[in-house]
């Protein structure tokens, strides 16, 4: 690694922007980083000549804050979800991003008013917006068809077991929601000791018929095997085995929780020009409704939405299938990163004596 | 003996020790004991030369990290570090004072130029571990104060949160202050600190660790035990087939460990789950109703089943190389002195592999103490254990210093169990292999 | 065929077989019986059965075919424990985790018997056997010798009336080897009982036994009195496996009742007693012992055949000198006279004529 950064930095010395200069992005790895080499990486590397090295991680902010607190940074772009994007940032792991930097919409319209909401941060810029859906097995329910929140906690109409995944954040909206909070109502009523406890006293009610997952595979998995009739899973994934593999599953847009995934660049990066060169590449309008081809997820522009077509076997309207298509953000919760920042840790314990507790 | 007086040997010693007042020389004169050390120092050193590749290994790869990990555990300067002013305000006063207009400026000041340095966020992560919902203020204050900020400073700082008047704020500040901290440990045992200092149990839906670290020792107790049925026939078994077989029968028992863990975790989920294999051949022989279906895994089941699956050969090990040296005489001894070959497998046969037992129970113990892999992935929420809220912290919650404390306490528990069981078995008795 | 002492033996093997593996018998129609209070001995070659019919005695192994009876009831059911038989075996096997006291205070409790009558039995057992002060060792802390005498301790402790022994005496030096040999005879006669001894040592199987089985090749080759064994062997192999011998070949040149006169193959004629031998023309092994081979005429009684014979070497050996000779082509011929005052010394190179008594000379199965 050393040799290697000795060496590009000569070479950059040298001649500035030269082919051998590369940078080292990292992902989440599966179909979600696949669709990332398609959209940004090729296309990069064809018009800069930097060649683009991914790596695969688990959650890209682990080894981002190990290699922080180490003092040795061998990534120079990491893919990040928004929670710790503020936190690396004020945290002042991360490389400030000034928003007149990156390229305007096609129309011309500045890329600060051109992002969706809170996908402009001080040293972070959204490039996806990923759902959190309910998905269910159409073989478990032939007639009658669950289509909401609540028929995810009713057991009854709805027999079988229930796929959640193992943490406070995305299982408390759920229940809140299914409890008839409004999806704007949401953080303010977690916000309350008494909100919390609803949230806990709706999850009750289910608990015993709950197969918890942690990893975003397992749901899909899950569903597939029967082993559950309905699940919350990462749409992708889903979308990925609905439409890529032909699984009858079926989503259920209500109660969707959105998050954004952020791109940031740490201090300290070993190729900060190529980071910085390769942020902007992959975040304007077009980069960003291209990787839909491959994924569903939501691209943060807005003026990427237009430019969204088929899905990359030519026959299925990417549209529908995305987090943020109008008609599936009517009970969406987006995520409130400055919220878990602070209760994260509280409600986590709390969920995990809930969880134990039988 | 009895020829002692013959003996060469001895006639030797008995002329020396007639001459023993005076230091004894080699032929050139110089002090025997000093060229017998300088003989030996040599030796010495090659061999200290020898192992020093592997004490610089251990020492930068094991004793380093694990050092700096515990210190983690009780010190944490997020706070103190960056917050200079208001921490050397708080050092000065008693505690329960009312912040003066001198404290509030020292704040003011700290915020500004902490928030300007950009490490606001540590510093509110830092007061968010002991006083959650406060992390925000941090850094959302920083924000508004990072250009500058206005005297009155009291006025100011409220004006942009209310919260800064709080006193279980001042009184959590004053805590984390100074960078050596006890907190991590009292949340590790469900305690907490009230505004006054004073120790006391968290809420009760928020307590979690004490009943982990007590599930984690009894299901850690019971898989040893489950090895130990488990294992100890086929040990025997091992040790009694011939070598042909014996080695056929070995392959099979280690082939758990030349599995990859992935592979092994989607064969359980294969068998165990409730569409899964063994529920299905239950159904099928009409064992149990289709609508009655085993809960196996992802639930307190799973983790015992993969945990035993995955630790037998920990077990069995020792216990086979310690049964091999077992002479079959012994046995047979006792059958003819006349015991039934239950009391001499009892008598006899057993009390002969407490070495190996010994061994194979302590590896297996504190190897399922600290598993955490596994319980994640087929332990559901009754199958977690203290592990994972150790793995939740490093990588989810980030909080080092809590995982940290964690890690420290269940090594503590552990060499504890150590010592206890030193001191009623005797470590010298353990046989690894 | 099985005669009345059957009836009265203290242990009978009867055409008892045993086969680990199905293809080949390792004891081959065995029949043996032994009296009470006899110290029989099974000697023979490693791999000629002895140990396995020892174990199927102890019941560690079970007969193939064929009955086992003790003190007339037939065990082959019966499983070891019940079967009261004492057992020392060859590395002693006494149990490592317990002191000398424990080790035989063992069957002592497993018979349930009471504390203080165990304490006594240990006591004098262990005094028997002048181990009294070691009570408290553990096996480990004991010479092999010592340990050799808990094991004997702890198979008698118990009173059984068959004590079996498998080579006990192996892992011992020559010395302390000889000096046990006798202690166990002693015992043996002082209790009483009734002793099964393996060895594949001649010289120990000739000194403390009563009767003694040759085994080889899965049957008992002769049960004999160790003398009659070494006068009289029956077959070759029992004369070349017990004590020094001469095997001389030949045929049958004449056939008179016992008396045999054997023409050798180089043309020699010899006196023999006939021993398993049905008629004239037949192959023969002769079988001599050195010490009763003669050169002297005077010493040979009338009429006897004599060979010619060739010495080699003369070795002196303090009681006795030893002349190799060169014999019907062979130079293997040993022959020892007694070191006396007036013995006639030969020397290498020299002539003699050799003969003997017809008795000495046992024709047997050619080899």
């Amino acid at each position: 690694m050393k040799t290697t950064l000795i060496m590009s930095t000569a070479l950059a010395g040298i001649a500035f922007g030269a082919s051998a200069q590369e940078v080292n992005v990292v992902s989440w790895g599966g179909a979600y980083e696949a669709s990332q080499v398609e959209a940004y990486n090729k296309p990069f590397a064809e018009e800069t000549g930097i060649k683009v090295n991914m790596i695969a991680a688990d959650n890209p902010a682990t080894p981002l804050r190990a290699q922080v607190e180490a003092g040795n940074v061998t990534g120079d772009v990491f893919d990040v979800e928004v929670s710790d994007a503020i936190r690396l940032c004020d945290e002042g792991a991360l490389v400030e991003i000034d928003p007149d930097m990156l390229p305007a919409a096609p129309d011309g319209t500045a890329a600060a008013d051109d992002f969706v909401d809170g996908a402009l941060l001080d040293c972070a810029v959204a490039n996806i917006v990923w759902g959190t859906v309910i998905s269910y097995n159409t073989t478990k329910f032939t007639d009658n068809a669950p289509t909401s929140a609540v028929d995810f906690f009713d057991t009854e109409t709805f027999p079988g077991k229930r796929g959640l995944p193992k943490n406070p954040k995305r299982t408390l909206y759920l229940a809140l929601i299914a409890d008839g909070v409004p999806a704007a109502e949401v953080y303010d009523v977690l916000g309350t000791d008494e909100g919390v406890q609803r949230a806990f006293d709706k999850l009750d009610t289910i608990k015993d018929d709950v197969v918890w997952w942690e990893a975003g595979a397992q749901p899909v998995q899950l569903l597939a095997d029967g082993e559950v009739s309905m699940t919350t899973a990462y749409n992708g994934r889903i979308f990925d085995a609905m439409v890529g593999e032909g699984q009858p599953f079926e989503v259920i847009w209500d109660g969707q929780y959105m998050d954004l995934d952020m791109f940031v660049i740490p201090v300290d990066a070993p190729n900060p020009e190529a980071a910085m060169e390769y942020l902007k590449f992959a975040t304007d309008t077009q980069r960003l409704a291209d990787q839909a081809q491959y994924i569903s997820y939501g691209p943060a522009r807005k003026s990427s939405a237009e430019l969204v077509g088929m899905y990359k076997d030519g026959k299925t309207e990417m549209a529908p299938h995305m987090p943020t298509s109008p008609e599936n953000l009517e009970s969406a919760v987006l995520d409130d990163p400055e919220f878990w920042a602070d209760h994260a840790a509280e409600l986590s314990e709390r969920f995990n004596s809930w969880l134990a507790s039988s | 003996m009895a020829n002692t007086a013959l003996d060469p040997h001895a006639a030797i010693t008995t002329t020396a020790s007639g001459v023993a007042t005076q230091p004894l020389t080699t032929a050139d004169g110089k002090p025997l004991v000093r060229a017998l050390a300088r003989s030996q120092s040599r030796a010495r050193r090659k061999a200290f030369l020898l192992v020093l590749p592997l004490l610089a290994f251990i020492v930068i790869t094991f004793v380093v990290p694990i050092g700096q990990m515990l210190q983690r555990s009780f010190h944490n300067d997020g706070f103190s570090a960056n917050m200079p002013n208001i921490s050397a305000w708080f050092a000065q006063t008693e505690r329960g004072t009312q912040p003066d207009d001198a404290a509030w400026q020292a704040l003011a000041a700290d915020l500004q130029a902490s928030a300007e340095a950009r490490n606001i966020g540590v510093v509110g992560t830092r007061v968010n571990y002991d006083m959650p919902g406060t992390r925000s203020l941090f850094t959302s204050t920083g924000r508004k104060v990072r250009k500058g900020i206005e005297p009155p400073y009291r006025e100011t700082l409220l004006e942009i949160d209310e919260e800064w008047a709080d006193p279980q704020l001042w009184a959590t500040m004053r805590e984390v202050s100074t960078p050596y901290t006890a907190n991590f440990y009292l949340a590790s045992v469900d305690r907490t600190r009230d505004a006054d200092g004073n120790i006391q149990q968290v809420d009760e839906n928020q307590r979690v660790y004490l009943m982990l670290f007590w599930r984690t020792f009894w299901l850690s107790g019971l898989i040893t035990a489950l090895t130990f049925v488990l294992g100890f026939p086929i040990a025997h078994l091992l040790a009694t087939l011939p070598m042909r077989k014996s080695n056929l029968l070995m392959i099979l028992v280690l082939l758990p460990f030349w599995t990859s863990l992935l592979v092994r975790t989607t064969s359980w989920m294969v068998l165990l789950q409730q569409q899964g294999v063994i529920n299905d051949i239950l159904v099928w022989l009409g064992v149990i109703g289709g609508g009655q279906r085993l809960q196996m895994i992802y639930n307190q089941a799973g983790t015992i089943i993969a945990m035993t699956h995955i630790l037998l050969p920990f077990m069995i090990l020792p216990l086979y190389s310690v049964m091999r040296t077992i002479n079959p005489s012994y046995v047979r001894a006792a059958r003819s002195l006349g015991a039934t070959s239950w009391t001499a497998f009892r008598r006899i046969y057993f009390p002969q592999t407490l070495p190996g037992l010994g061994a194979g129970a302590m590896l297996v113990f504190i190897l399922a103490v600290g598993y955490y892999i596994t319980p994640a992935l087929v332990g559901g929420s009754s199958g977690q254990l203290i592990s994972n809220m150790i793995a939740q912290h490093m990588t989810s919650t980030l909080n080092w210093s809590m995982a940290a404390a964690l890690a420290a306490l269940l090594l503590g528990a552990v060499l504890v169990l150590y010592w206890l069981y030193d001191r009623l078995v005797g470590v010298d008795n353990l046989k690894l292999g | 065929m099985l005669d009345d002492r059957h009836g009265e033996a203290f242990v009978a093997f009867e055409h008892v077989q045993k086969s680990y593996d199905g293809q080949t018998l390792v004891v081959k129609d065995l029949n043996l019986s032994i009296g009470k209070g006899e110290f029989v001995t099974m000697l023979g070659p490693s791999g000629s059965g002895k140990t396995t019919c020892l174990m199927m005695l102890a019941g560690f192994e079970t007969a193939t075919h064929g009955e086992i009876r003790l003190d007339g009831k037939p065990i082959n059911q019966v499983p070891p424990h019940k079967r009261g038989i004492g057992m020392v075996f060859q590395n002693y096997a006494l149990f490592p985790h317990m002191t000398v006291g424990e080790n035989l205070s063992f069957p002592l409790e497993v018979r349930g018997m009471p504390r203080d009558e165990r304490e006594t039995r240990v006591k004098r057992a262990l005094d028997m056997v002048q181990m009294g002060k070691f009570i408290n060792r553990r096996p480990a802390q004991l010479s092999g010798g010592q340990q050799q005498r808990i094991a004997l301790a702890r198979a008698l402790v118990f009173d059984p009336q068959l004590v079996l022994m498998d080579e006990p005496l192996g892992a011992l030096d020559k010395q302390l080897r000889e000096h046990m040999q006798f202690e166990i005879k002693h015992l043996h006669e002082q209790l009483g009982i009734t002793v099964v001894y393996v060895t594949h040592d001649q010289g120990e199987a000739l000194t403390m036994s009563d009767r003694v089985a040759v085994f080889n090749d899965g049957r008992i080759q002769q049960l004999a009195p160790p003398a009659e064994l070494y006068e009289r062997p029956q077959n070759s192999f029992v004369a070349g496996f017990i004590g020094e011998n001469n095997a001389l070949a030949g045929t049958i040149e004449q056939l008179d009742g016992e008396k045999a006169l054997v023409r050798l193959d180089d043309g020699g004629l010899i006196d023999a007693t006939a021993v398993n031998i049905r008629e004239k023309g037949q192959r023969t092994t002769v079988s001599i012992r050195p010490e009763r081979v003669e050169f002297k005429p005077e010493m040979m009684p009338h009429g006897a055949h004599t060979i010619e014979a060739q010495v080699i070497e003369v070795i002196y050996m303090g009681d006795i000198l030893r002349a190799r000779l060169r014999v019907a082509g062979s130079e293997n011929f040993v022959m020892k006279m007694r070191n006396t005052i007036g013995q006639t010394h030969l020397h290498a190179g020299q002539s003699v004529r050799i003969g003997w008594h017809p008795e000495d000379a046992r024709a047997l199965d050619p080899v």
